[in-house]
Formats: structure tokens, C-alpha cells, sequence
């Protein structure tokens, strides 16, 4: 069981510097949608008998991170005809040796932490350090809103592996609550980055530094 | 004397074999793109063709022109002795042979950037500086690469180093060598073999006055070091010491056929990237081995 969750934390970490190295809007749009369908699988395999509530958190988690979210950020896309190259402030080479420098002091950092003898085998503390340190250089580094947005998906899908460390004691309530935030936030955001591309033309958030009337 | 005599003949193995390889790469595009396609051996025959023809020498050019090719070849034909050949071992076979093969692969890619320097031509120099600039990225990769399989087995044999089952990293180091093994053979996503443009050209473009014999020996190399690396990169990945010896040729000749066929299906299934891309496709291979590096270290401790 171990061994089937570590692995899944390993792609996820993979699909974090591939998320760093690609240079195209949709495939990071891809590249988060499958981090979110692996993690929101994990809860199934970390419970040994998932009752219906983990299920159903389980299920929600993947439809909503892995197909409504990337749904709407593609059609945040289309409708403000975003063209699909990354523009970063942080080159490709950089930001994925920081990445990488940011994965290996996940791995490194938790180790020194005090963790819960059955949390100390796997591998979530280092992953959940690893995907919000990406999530991180995702947000400081590309200039588009929407590849900004993509930054703050993985962001909150390292605190989302940090959660489940406490997946025994977190009522359904939260979880969707978090679920339902995190999908009307980036609706929300779907609107501004076309509002932004009307007012700006062009995504670029840099220009939002001056103020209009 | 048998020893010197063995030694010999899997030399004469090696160089008899390796104009086999580009020659089934090429197979495979062909059979892809549902051509005919020239046959398996048409290397052999280029080379005889090439051999028997003279060479055309630059007035400007020293004798480093020729040397270079020449000297390449024989670091190549060293390396050649040190790699084992799964469960037959390397020909040589010393503690510390692996340095040796780093820099030997180092001397012959100095020796062929060197000749192309030798007539002048601003292509070839052109060729020459991308060499030797995505190779700085390469060779990281593939020390690194070493590092972890040392790491991994607590030895500086390559023979020791391959012979064991490559643990957890073993996914992590084929991508990353494979990635080395396309860069250092300037193959597809790297560079483009059959490309006659030359502003984008890597290999190619450093031969371009090379011709006759000297030519003949600069193709016969890359092939050899496209073997090379084959036979590296299938006994790093694959546990041929855990096999019986048999099994372990069959399945050492297959991995080898089978990176052969990777590469034909890269070649024609990808288009060569922009050059802005290639330092990101080897930092990549870097970091691969990196991990498969962190994952032999963390299970050697645990």
C-alpha cells in the first residue's frame, strides 16, 4: 500500500518539474489536471477500508481537479484568445533546477520534522514540500495570469497532500468546502483573466502594477 | 596469448558490428514511413565505397586533419575494449576503467572538433561549438549517471558497476542515458542525421570537407560510439549478473536491438527542437540521473 502511494507522490513530483519545463499553456493545464486525478486517488489507497465519505472525497477531488477546473481554463483561454506560448520570468533551466533543488530539500526537510511513525515511511511530507515550493516558483515566475493560476493549482495541491496526513479527522464538511472554494475561485478567476485581457490586451501581469481610472 | 588473442577478436567484433546499428535505426524510419528503404548493411558498403576513394586535403588544412579523425577513432576502439559485453566482461578490465572511458569518449569529441577547426570553414566551426556546448550538458548527465551506478554497487569497475540489478532508479537512469546516448550521436531531437542544411546541423557539419578514408574512419566511429553507448545504457539498466550467462547475451543483444529501434521510432515519430530547447531536454537528463544518483545514495544508507 506504501509502495502504490509513493509512487503515485513520485509522478506527482515528476509532473511538478514538467509543469516547470513545459514552454505551452494547455500542456500545464494538462500537467495539473493529472496531478490532481493522481492525488485525489490517494485517499483510497491511504485508508485500508474506504468507507463511502472517503469515496465520495475521492471522487469529487478527481472530477473536479482533473476535468471542471482544466474545463474552465481552457475556456477561460479560448474566450480570451490567449496565444498558447509561456512567457516566464524565470527561464525553463532555472525554474527546473530550482525545482529540483526545491524537491530534493522536500526530501531533505522532512526528515529533520518530528512525523507520525506511519507517516514517516512515505513520501507525502517531501511531496506536499515539493508541489507547494513548485506551486511557488509557478506563481513568481511566469508573467500570464493564467499560467499563475496553474502555479496556485499545484500550490494547493501540495497542501492538499499535507491534509491528508490528517484524513482520519477531517470532516466531510471541510473537504468539500475546499473542493467548492477552489472551483468557484478559479471560475472567478476564468472572468478576470478575460476582464484583463479586455482592459490590457494582453495577459501580461506585469501592466497591472499601473493604476487606471 | 589466448588473452591478447581474445581481446582481439572481440575488438574485431566490435568494429564489425557496429556499422550494423545505424543501419537498422535506418530500417526502422524506413519502415515507418512505409519505404523500402536502403538495406541493413548500406554502411558497410558506403564505408568499402569511401575506403577505396582518395581524400581531398585542404591546402590550409595541417596534418591534425587527418590526425583527428584517426586518433578519435582509436579512443573510441579503447573505449570499446573497457565496456563489457554482458556476461563475457570487458576485454580490459581495471579498477577505475570507467574515468577512463569518460575521458576517452572526451578525447575523441576534442580530436573531431578539432579537424573540423583545421580547414577553416566557418560551418564547421560553427558545428564544432555546438558540439562541444551541448556535450558540456551531455557529459553532466553522464557522470552523473556513473556516479549513481557507483553509488549504487560501491565500485569504480564498469564491469562490477553494470553487472548488478540497477535497484529503484533503473526507470530514471534509462531516461536520463537514453537522452545521452540521442545528444552524444547528434541523433533526432538533438540534431538530424540526414539534414543537408547546414546552419542546422551539429555532426554532420563538422565533416563536411572530410573525405575518402578519413571520412570512411569519422563514420565508422559514430557508429561505434552509437554501440557504445547502446551496450551502456541496456547493462545499466538491465540485471544481466542476476541472469545465467546464456540468457543474459540474449537479453543483452536484445536491449541493445531494442535502442536501436527507440531510436529509429524518436527519429521518426519526433521533430528535431529548436536549439533554445536542447539545453532544457539535457537539464532534464541531468536531473533524471540526479534522482536515480539520490535513490541509489538514499537506499544504500537505508
Amino acid at each position: 500500500m506504501t509502495g502504490a502511494v509513493n509512487l503515485l507522490i513520485g509522478l506527482a513530483m515528476g509532473l511538478n518539474l514538467l509543469a516547470l519545463a513545459s514552454s505551452r499553456l494547455p500542456s500545464v493545464i494538462r500537467t495539473v489536471a493529472v496531478q490532481g486525478v493522481a492525488l485525489g486517488l490517494m485517499p483510497l489507497l491511504i485508508e485500508p477500508r474506504p468507507d463511502w465519505m472517503v469515496v465520495v472525497v475521492a471522487l469529487a477531488t478527481v472530477a473536479v481537479k482533473g476535468f471542471v477546473i482544466p474545463a474552465l481554463l481552457g475556456r477561460a483561454m479560448r474566450a480570451a484568445n490567449i496565444d498558447r506560448e509561456m512567457q516566464p520570468f524565470i527561464g525553463f533551466v532555472p525554474s527546473l533546477l530550482l525545482g529540483a533543488g526545491g524537491t530534493i530539500a522536500g526530501v531533505a526537510g522532512a526528515r529533520l520534522l518530528p512525523l507520525l511513525p506511519e507517516h514517516a515511511g512515505t513520501l507525502l511530507v517531501p511531496g506536499a514540500l515539493a508541489s507547494i515550493f513548485t506551486g511557488f516558483v509557478l506563481l513568481v515566475g511566469r508573467v500570464k495570469a493564467i499560467s499563475q493560476v496553474c502555479g496556485y493549482l499545484i500550490l494547493e495541491n501540495g497542501i492538499y497532500l499535507f491534509g491528508l496526513l490528517l484524513i482520519r479527522s477531517t470532516p466531510l464538511l471541510v473537504e468539500s468546502g475546499i473542493l467548492l472554494d477552489l472551483t468557484v475561485g478559479v471560475f472567478v478567476i476564468g472572468i478576470i483573466v478575460d476582464r484583463i485581457q479586455r482592459a490590457f490586451d494582453s495577459l501580461d501581469t506585469r501592466k497591472l502594477t499601473a493604476l487606471h481610472e | 596469448m589466448t588473452a591478447l588473442l581474445t581481446a582481439l577478436l572481440r575488438l574485431a567484433l566490435w568494429l564489425a558490428l557496429a556499422p550494423l546499428l545505424p543501419g537498422i535505426i535506418n530500417r526502422v524510419k524506413a519502415w515507418v514511413a512505409g519505404r523500402r528503404g536502403p538495406p541493413v548493411l548500406q554502411l558497410y558498403h558506403d564505408l568499402a565505397r569511401l575506403w577505396r576513394k582518395g581524400a581531398v586535403l585542404s591546402t590550409l588544412a595541417s596534418p591534425g586533419f587527418i590526425a583527428g579523425p584517426a586518433v578519435a577513432w582509436v579512443a573510441l576502439l579503447g573505449a570499446a575494449t573497457l565496456m563489457p559485453l554482458g556476461p563475457a566482461g570487458g576485454a580490459v578490465s581495471f579498477r577505475g576503467d570507467v574515468l577512463l572511458l569518460v575521458y576517452l569518449f572526451a578525447v575523441a569529441r576534442f580530436c573531431t572538433a578539432w579537424a573540423a577547426l583545421e580547414t577553416g570553414s566557418a560551418f564547421e566551426g560553427m558545428g564544432a561549438a555546438r558540439e562541444v556546448s551541448f556535450a558540456v550538458l551531455a557529459e553532466v548527465a553522464l557522470i552523473t549517471a556513473i556516479l549513481a551506478l557507483s553509488v549504487q554497487t560501491g565500485s569504480v569497475n564498469l564491469g562490477a558497476m553494470l553487472a548488478p540489478a540497477p535497484g529503484a532508479g533503473a526507470v530514471l537512469l534509462a531516461g536520463g542515458l537514453f537522452a545521452v546516448l540521442l545528444a552524444e550521436n547528434c541523433r533526432v531531437p538533438f540534431d538530424d542525421p540526414n539534414t543537408h542544411l547546414e546552419l542546422t546541423m551539429i555532426h554532420e557539419v563538422m565533416v563536411l570537407d572530410h573525405s575518402g578514408p578519413p571520412l570512411a574512419v569519422i563514420l565508422h566511429g559514430a557508429a561505434l560510439k552509437l554501440l557504445l553507448f547502446a551496450a551502456l545504457l541496456s547493462q545499466a539498466v538491465l540485471p544481466l549478473g542476476a541472469l545465467p550467462a546464456p540468457a543474459a547475451g540474449a537479453a543483452f543483444a536484445g536491449a541493445v536491438l531494442a535502442v536501436a529501434v527507440g531510436v529509429g521510432l524518436i527519429e521518426s515519430l519526433l521533430a528535431r527542437f529548436a536549439f533554445r530547447r536542447v539545453p532544457l531536454l539535457l537539464t532534464t537528463a541531468f536531473l533524471l540521473c540526479l534522482f536515480a544518483l539520490l535513490l541509489a545514495w538514499k537506499g544504500g544508507a537505508a
